[in-house]
């Protein structure tokens, strides 16, 4: 580890000032730290997805929105044939997951053509599958009268409430009390459970090439790693991860967002990675855990505060810069390393 | 070597069947052509000199048109308002373009090989201190001289500002109308003035320079040539070239959208930069030229044409968006591929 960068620096002092601002004006902080926990776990599973990618060597996933759409896709078959509940969940889960293989297997090809240049890339062609999507959310024959359009009955709706299906299945399984702090222990124990999942993954055969080939690919080569299938392998990995991680998301927010909602949903998993301290240097579970829980209180913290002290809009206008000014943080530290590495 | 590239010969086959199926006249299209033509071109003339200087597409024209838009509201703030007041916006937005493409420039030199992914997120972040700036500077720490423009709180400006003062100053100049099709001859021209300059910056030593670091930044070093340099000068020319271009995009349009008028600069610039047949290691003036007219033409039509073989003019909205995202992940696949093979024959 080499210890605390900028970043961890800015954003640990920008919550503590938070923190303090919070405590003056009153906002309770027991409510703040149970809401911490459920965004934790709320979008922990999607940064999470970004971990095998970044460990072969690949990069930031910028292109996120793919595996989304296969998680967005799972969860709608899972709503039209009216799962609810914990199984209404389960099915969206299975659902997704031999949509993400295909998208995943198909993202793989293009991705194991642009090497060295992925992240740019797969940037487009996250953005690119969005509207071929739309196109898809618009013609596709769903059945069931609740995801569609009321006037018309054709075409899916931007957003689809999950109340009566699987809205807060995780949420609300083993919601406890301690002390009076919310505890969703079921949505947590989830989380814990795939990254504990990730964790004994990278302990594999294939998790071991796979940390082989982000280290020094030419070795990993010549010690007889299919390069290509590693790589292919880690794509197909984040997509998964990616389905699920919007799945577990959309359950604890109550809708389904189809349509340019997924658009720019890399973005905020990517810094929260890199604030939890992947830079230029393996990712473990732990940066996944630290960068979501920080990144996420800021987030929590910046609603009330930016509605008692200035404009409601800045919270979101302040939540961008910070996630933008991190990765480009982190694309000029790395920038720099690498430059030195070569001369 | 160059090689025959398929994308205008795509783009062309798929205009001329967007046209048949929208049904929409010959002349029509034209008309919008034309004010597209003027509208875009500037923006993406500014593309060309960075991916001569190795740079890759520069999405961070973005920044550009927002400092364009930062003249536009001072101007509007303070009043003034016909010629004049387009020339201090000129020169206002030139200022700032300037100095952010200067910052650009010296972040981009640290991030070589990354360098469009970087301009992407420059852009982001830009865009959110711009959005902080309008929305919560002005009434705070910003006193306005012009309460028309802010919001009934009193804190940051409306989202749209009319510019009904600066609307077409320069298009109804030298206006020609031969059958029914109307051709600003000013504006066209004052377009293709910005193409020339494009050529002869190219033409120049600066040129010169500029296609030895695209060529290769380590071998222009050797050469005694200082690549860091040149590639700060590429990166500020392009966003001074988009400042012009958004503030001729704002005068034709008549209205500024103060947050959200730039953001897509990027990305329509950028495909129809391709569209013409760049790639993005090598543009030329007329991939600029040629692909305004393919880009837009489609985009012109894709709509009605949506709606006409649909019965859904959202498809073809669709289709348009994936259109534009989708000739960048195109060309960015092909274009690296090929490089890749370029630099290491010998990898499978």
């Amino acid at each position: 580890m080499s210890g605390i960068k900028l970043p961890q620096l800015f954003i640990i002092a920008f919550l503590l000032l938070m923190l303090v601002m919070a405590g003056l004006l009153g906002i309770p902080l027991g409510i703040v730290v149970g809401d911490s926990l459920v965004r934790l776990a709320m979008n922990g599973v999607l940064v999470l997805s970004l971990l095998p990618m970044l460990n072969a060597g690949i990069g930031i996933n910028f292109g996120l929105p793919v595996g989304i759409c296969a998680g967005l896709l799972g969860m709608c078959l899972a709503v039209n044939w009216r799962g609810s509940g914990l199984i209404g969940f389960v099915e969206a889960l299975l659902f997704s997951m031999p949509v993400a293989i295909v998208f995943g297997t198909v993202y793989s090809r293009i991705l194991n053509r642009v090497k060295g240049r992925e992240e740019i890339a797969a940037t487009f062609v996250g953005f690119s599958f969005i509207p071929l999507m739309n196109f898809f959310w618009t013609v596709a024959p769903f059945g069931n009268p609740a995801m569609l359009w009321p006037i018309g009955g054709k075409g899916l709706r931007p957003s689809i409430g999950l109340k009566s299906y699987f809205g807060k299945a995780l949420n609300d399984l083993w919601a406890v009390k301690l002390h009076g702090l919310p505890m969703p222990l079921g949505l947590l124990l989830f989380f814990g459970l795939l990254c504990l999942v990730a964790h004994l993954f990278f302990r594999t055969k294939s998790g071991r090439a796979m940390i082989a080939v982000g280290e020094n690919e030419t070795f990993a080569l010549i010690s007889g790693v299919d390069v290509k299938r590693i790589r292919a392998i880690a794509v197909i990995l984040s997509t998964i991860i990616g389905a699920w991680g919007i799945c577990v998301y959309a359950q604890s927010y109550g809708f389904i967002e189809l349509y340019d909602a997924p658009m720019m949903m890399a973005f905020p998993a990517a810094s929260a990675v890199l604030v939890g301290g992947s830079m230029g240097h393996r990712t473990t579970i732990l940066n996944v855990i630290l960068g979501t829980y920080l990144f996420q209180t800021v987030y929590i913290l910046s609603v009330p505060l930016a509605n008692e002290l200035l404009v409601p809009e800045v919270a979101e206008i302040i939540r961008m810069f910070i996630s933008n000014g991190i990765i480009l943080w982190a694309l000029l530290h790395e920038g720099t390393k690498s430059s030195h590495a070569t001369v | 070597m160059p090689r025959f590239n398929i994308v205008p010969v795509v783009f062309g086959m798929l205009s001329v069947l967007g046209i048949y199926f929208s049904g929409m006249s010959i002349k029509f299209v034209l008309n919008e052509l034309i004010v597209r033509f003027i509208r875009d071109g500037v923006m993406v003339l500014a593309l060309i000199i960075p991916v001569t200087a190795g740079m890759g597409l520069n999405f961070a024209i973005v920044v550009g048109a927002m400092c364009a838009q930062v003249g536009l509201i001072l101007a509007v703030d303070y009043q003034l308002y016909g010629v004049t007041g387009l020339l201090i916006i000129t020169g206002v937005g030139g200022v700032f373009a300037l100095i952010f493409g200067l910052l650009i420039g010296i972040c981009l030199n640290r991030v070589k090989g990354k360098e469009m992914i970087a301009t992407i997120i420059i852009g982001f972040l830009a865009t959110s201190l711009y959005q902080l700036v309008f929305m919560a500077g002005y009434g705070t720490v910003i006193t306005p001289h012009n309460a028309e423009m802010m919001l009934s709180r009193g804190i940051g400006i409306r989202n749209m500002i009319d510019l009904e003062h600066f609307r077409n100053v320069m298009d109804n100049l030298w206006m020609i109308d031969p059958g029914g099709i109307q051709i600003p001859v000013f504006m066209v021209l004052l377009v293709l003035l910005f193409a020339l300059a494009v050529k002869y910056i190219l033409s120049t030593r600066l040129g010169q320079l500029l296609r030895a670091v695209g060529e290769s930044s380590d071998k222009a070093v050797l050469l005694g040539i200082d690549a860091d340099r040149v590639r700060i000068i590429a990166i500020t020319i392009s966003t001074l070239f988009a400042c012009f271009g958004q503030i001729i995009y704002s005068q034709n349009i008549g209205m500024l959208n103060v947050y959200t008028a730039h953001l897509n600069s990027d990305i329509f610039s950028c495909a129809a930069l391709l569209a013409g047949g760049a790639t993005i290691y090598q543009a030329k003036v007329h991939h600029a030229l040629i692909g305004i007219v393919l880009f837009h033409t489609l985009f012109i039509v894709s709509p009605q044409a949506g709606q006409n073989v649909f019965q859904n003019p959202a498809l073809g909205e669709y289709f348009r968006t994936f259109v534009a995202y989708g000739t960048i992940a195109f060309a960015l696949m092909m274009n690296i591929q090929q490089e890749n093979r370029r630099s290491y024959p010998e990898r499978p």
